[in-house]
């Protein structure tokens, strides 16, 4: 029948227009039509009607994996950058767009574990997060904040150090999931730095039953890790 | 035939290669890979002998390599056998470097059309007998062939990645300061701008000029079809109302910016020349100075649809060379992305088909929503709704968050089989869509294996040619499915055997999500910046959704592939554009193009 | 979102006219009619493209900011949402097409291609950044940006186009607007606004600058 088609296509509209109603009416009455738990069901696989986000009065919950910019991540704590200058990140990445100065001692003129200077071009960072996959420290890592528009590229887009900076608060805020991760790894190390500190202060006992106690208190934990070459 | 590349030479020809030695004698040689290199007087004649009586009737790639220290240039050719599946048959044909040329195989497989022309176009390599060897990527005057390894771009750094200048030393230096002309381009000597004559578009209307048509509807040169009194017979439909439009590069309908040259005469379309290349970027040439696992992203925005399925080809690929097999709840975690990302591709054709027919978004915005929510599953796995990089060799990025099977099983179960039965409800039956579908840009089943068609396309003509059942990958062989068929190779078909296919897909997901297993390994070994790929060649395939989706690596042992292709679906199905559209009004040239579905990120590269 | 950001082509607004009441308001009931009714061009490069198409459905609903209407002519158009790695092969293209757009129009570059070539930056293609060509007003890092990303970069351009005042716009003034010429492909790509330079360049071939890092 001609027409059909047409009158078919009005109804599924329809349908959609009451289901929006419907679906707000039944919102209504459990504490306001957007909220932030009804906006996961009302988003999900249940989504029935109006479908759209209110951004920017609302904005979708980003999950925890999200990728945009990295960041660098500031040890709150120990008061420096995670960061080691290893350079793992900057020969990952994909389009290169990760630039390291290492610091150098004055001094010695050798290298010491800390960024003298990070570049991340905005411009050119295709959000691969291999940088923060591959980081042995976990001082990279993928950030959410995705408003980053401006008027300019030169100056704006191409972060520096300070602007990748972000402390480990935020870090753990935004991946929860993975900053716990991070703690229990860092609990284990520790564990197993204690471990072998004790081994080998019952080895060196055994051996030296004299200057057993002495050695026990001086031993120091190791430190971390050195990076993969 | 084993379907892994062996690094050793292979003393025994085997299987349907036997037969080969024994007929063509010297002009056949064993390589050093499980093939042969056919001496390239004869290559023709072999290769009629191997579609003839071996029974490889699809060619499915061609590609060059150069090999700058043997001063040799190899073209590497892919056929496959389509009734009996398996494994390709590899043969190579080898030419120098200087005056690189070979016979062309469009007489034997038409389908090498485009991947002849891009053969020529990025690494030089002319194809004696190809009727209109022209670029295809790049523009007509464009100097050099790019893919060649001694030709540099103007922002060459070095030869691989990573850069010396990234670290230790890292002062952030853009591109354009260190090069002469500030910019991204570079100009032989004395060349002098202010007295260039373009030829990029005279070339693509060249062939409008010196060709005409045949009683097929088929170009052929001039000289070739003359009436009785030596007239061309195009010149007769210059007289009448021949008229050249150009559909594109910016035009809403061409899903991208892809552009038809089409010659009409009143509503009917005598010519259609697909003009490509104004998304190339240059995907080879940078997957050739990529480490590996640095061109996992980049395959993301191969087809940008799907990019699970890109990423799931080249890990197949380089774990050929690697030798390494993912994790059992690994596999199950990339054939669910893998037909996750075929249902998103498939309802976001269906509606995009619908918007070329005229129903302006509205059946794409009902499509979009069931691709929005499969996106958020991506977002949520990968962290990114598109460009997913998530898998990695041997396994896979990260494993499954809490709860994402939960919402996964609920979308899969619940939500996608009745959307897709609404959908199949509200369009199939609809008069405007079978009246301007039905017959419209029909392909035979013979014609569709001769274009090198591949994925829906080639199946709504007839052909049940599906990768997962040919020459199963992963762990495909455990599941039931059917192989989507169709009969008629019109854009019906083609709109049909979509729907056809997400409902197989659902089929595969409901197995895949009850018997994956809750908890185990995502990652074989231990994970690797940059991992050394044993040398050797390897061509990894999937069934992507617009098709055969191929990737031919070579390594040589050193951390960055020597070679990179991609047998882009895409780009070889639209061999097929102009036969299917000749004799059809030009306002099913539009539709006749989104029934194919491409996507010009993967056309282009 | 409303702090001062200077930006080099925004029209700067006289002092002795800053308080004016009469202009500002116009200003202002010109500028909410502009803004609210900013028409993108229905025009899709690469990857970004298909986020900016989300941004139009139903989920982001660019309707919502008076912008659905994306118009498929450049005549008609007063955005350019320039959405994908910029080849240089499209680029006469792109150029030709922000010609024909009537003023007053504006250019706002979507991901990390159209902005500076992205990724794809060190390919023989690729154009390192549509400002290379046309004046951008507004750029959206990200790789694709999230369709909220994009929204935001629209907020952006209303709040650039808030600080515009109808006395010192471009186009009412009596000078024409110059259009860009369209770069031609030639052995490469060649900028004719640069053609001199070229010519000069290519006959005396120089050496690439060095490092100043490095030096």
């Amino acid at each position: 029948m001609y027409g059909s088609g047409l009158i078919k296509g009005m109804g599924v509209t329809f349908k959609h227009f009451v289901e929006t109603y419907l679906e707000d009416l039944k919102y209504v009455f459990k504490g306001g039509r957007y909220n932030d738990k009804h906006l996961a069901v009302r988003q999900g696989p249940k989504a029935k009607g109006i479908f759209t986000v209110q951004y920017p009065e609302e904005k979708l919950p980003v999950p925890e994996n999200f990728r945009y910019i990295p960041f660098l991540v500031f040890d709150t704590q120990k008061n420096e950058d995670r960061c080691t200058s290893c350079g793992i990140c900057a020969k990952v990445c994909p389009p290169q767009c990760i630039w390291i100065v290492r610091t150098n001692d004055p001094k010695t003129n050798r290298p010491i574990p800390q960024p003298a200077e990070f570049y991340i071009d905005a411009t050119i960072c295709m959000s691969c997060s291999l940088c923060a996959e591959f980081c042995p420290f976990d001082a990279i890592k993928m950030d959410h904040d995705y408003e980053l528009a401006s008027f300019e590229r030169f100056n704006t887009l191409v972060f520096d150090k300070a602007r990748l900076t972000k402390p480990d608060t935020y870090h753990a805020a935004i991946h929860p999931t993975d900053w716990a991760r991070e703690l229990q790894d860092k609990e284990a190390a520790a564990r197993k730095e204690a471990e072998k500190a004790a081994a080998a202060a019952a080895k060196k006992a055994a051996a030296e039953a004299a200057v057993a106690a002495k050695a026990a208190e001086t031993d120091k934990p190791a430190d971390e890790a050195q990076p993969a070459a | 035939m084993a379907a892994k590349a062996a690094a050793a030479p292979v003393a025994e020809l085997t299987g349907p290669l036997a037969g080969l030695k024994e007929k063509f004698g010297e002009a056949v040689k064993p390589g050093d890979f499980e093939g042969v290199v056919i001496n390239h007087d004869r290559l023709v004649e072999v290769a009629t002998y191997i579609r003839d009586e071996l029974g490889y009737d699809y060619l499915t790639s061609v590609t060059g390599v150069d090999y700058l220290a043997q001063n040799e240039m190899e073209v590497v050719y892919h056929v496959l056998n389509t009734r009996a599946g398996g494994a390709p048959l590899v043969f190579k044909a080898r030419t120098p470097r200087e005056n690189a040329v070979v016979p062309s195989l469009i007489t034997v497989w038409p389908g090498a059309d485009f991947q002849e022309r891009e053969a020529w176009d990025l690494l030089g390599i002319k194809f004696e007998g190809h009727p209109y060897l022209k670029r295809i990527l790049m523009w007509e005057g464009f100097s050099g062939h790019p893919l060649r390894k001694d030709w540099k771009e103007a922002y060459y750094e070095q030869d691989v990645k990573p850069f010396d200048s990234r670290w230790p030393g890292g002062h952030h230096r853009r591109a354009e300061d260190r090069v002469p002309y500030a910019d991204n381009v570079n100009f032989p000597a004395d060349f002098d701008p202010t007295v260039y004559t373009a030829q990029a578009d005279a070339a693509v209307y060249e062939r409008f000029k010196n060709y005409e048509v045949d009683e097929r509807g088929q170009f052929v040169p001039k000289e070739a079809v003359k009436d009785e009194n030596g007239n061309g017979k195009f010149q007769e439909y210059l007289e009448t109302d021949e008229l050249v439009v150009n559909l594109g590069p910016q035009h809403p309908s061409t899903h991208g910016v892809f552009r038809m040259v089409v010659a009409l005469d009143g509503e009917k379309i005598m010519h259609l020349e697909p003009v490509m290349g104004y998304l190339h970027r240059n995907h080879e040439k940078i997957g050739e100075r990529n480490t590996y696992i640095q061109n996992m992203p980049f395959t993301d925005r191969l087809d940008y649809l799907s990019s699970m399925s890109n990423n799931f080809g080249y890990a197949l690929a380089v774990e050929k060379l690697m030798k390494v097999t993912p994790p059992e709840r690994a596999e199950y975690i990339r054939v669910i992305m893998a037909e996750l990302t075929r249902i998103c591709n498939h309802v976001w054709a269906i509606g995009f088909l619908l918007n070329d027919l005229g129903a302006f978004f509205t059946p794409a915005l009902y499509a979009i929503e069931e691709r929005e929510l499969i996106l958020d599953l991506f977002e949520a796995v990968s962290g990114s709704r598109m460009m997913c990089n998530y898998f990695r060799f041997g396994g896979v990025a990260r494993d499954l968050p809490v709860g994402w099977l939960e919402t996964c099983r609920e979308l899969v179960f619940n939500r996608l089989p009745k959307k897709v039965d609404e959908l199949d409800y509200f369009l199939s039956e609809n008069e405007i869509i079978r009246a301007r579908c039905e017959g419209s840009g029909v392909l035979t089943g013979d014609d569709a294996v001769k274009y090198s068609t591949a994925g829906p396309v080639l199946r709504a003509s007839g052909v049940a040619y599906d990768v997962r059942r040919a020459e199963p990958y992963s762990i495909y062989e455990r599941f039931e499915f059917d192989v989507a068929v169709r009969n008629h190779g019109d854009v019906y078909d083609r709109y049909l055997i979509r729907l056809d296919e997400v409902r197989q897909s659902l089929r595969i997901l409901q197995q895949a999500l009850n018997q994956i297993p809750e908890k185990g390994e995502i990652q074989a070994g231990k994970k690797q910046y940059s991992a050394r790929v044993p040398a050797g060649q390897a061509y990894g395939r999937v069934e992507g959704p617009k098709g055969e989706l191929g990737f031919y690596v070579v390594s040589d042992g050193t951390a960055n592939p020597y070679r990179y292709h991609i047998r882009a679906p895409s780009f070889i199905n639209l061999t097929a554009l102009g036969p299917m559209s000749v004799g059809q009004k030009i306002a099913d040239a539009v539709i006749i193009l989104g029934s194919i579905d491409i996507v010009l990120g993967e056309t282009d590269r | 979102m409303s702090q001062a950001e200077p930006f080099p082509n925004d029209p700067m607004v006289p002092p002795e006219l800053s308080s004016n009441v009469f202009i500002s308001t116009i200003d202002k009931f010109y500028n909410w009619g502009r803004k609210r009714s900013m028409w993108p061009m229905m025009f899709g490069l690469a990857c970004c493209a298909i986020e900016m198409i989300c941004v139009a459905a139903g989920r982001y609903d660019l309707a919502r900011f008076g912008a659905e209407l994306m118009r498929p002519s450049p005549r008609q158009a007063d955005l350019m949402i320039v959405s994908g790695t910029v080849t240089k092969k499209m680029v006469p293209t792109i150029v030709r097409l922000y010609n024909q757009m009537p003023e007053p129009k504006y250019v706002l570059s979507m991901g990390a291609c159209a902005t500076s070539g992205g990724p794809f930056k060190e390919g023989y293609n690729v154009v390192s950044g549509i400002d290379k060509f046309l004046p951008v007003d507004v750029y959206v890092p990200g790789c694709p940006p999230k369709p909220e990303a994009l929204l935001q970069g629209l907020l952006k351009l209303f709040e650039k186009i808030e600080k515009q005042s109808i006395r010192d716009v471009a186009w009412y003034r009596k000078t024409a607007i110059e259009a860009v010429p369209v770069p031609v492909l030639g052995p490469d790509l060649i900028d004719m606004r640069r053609a001199m330079e070229i010519r000069e360049m290519s006959q005396s071939p120089v050496e690439p600058a060095a490092d100043p890092a490095q030096a």
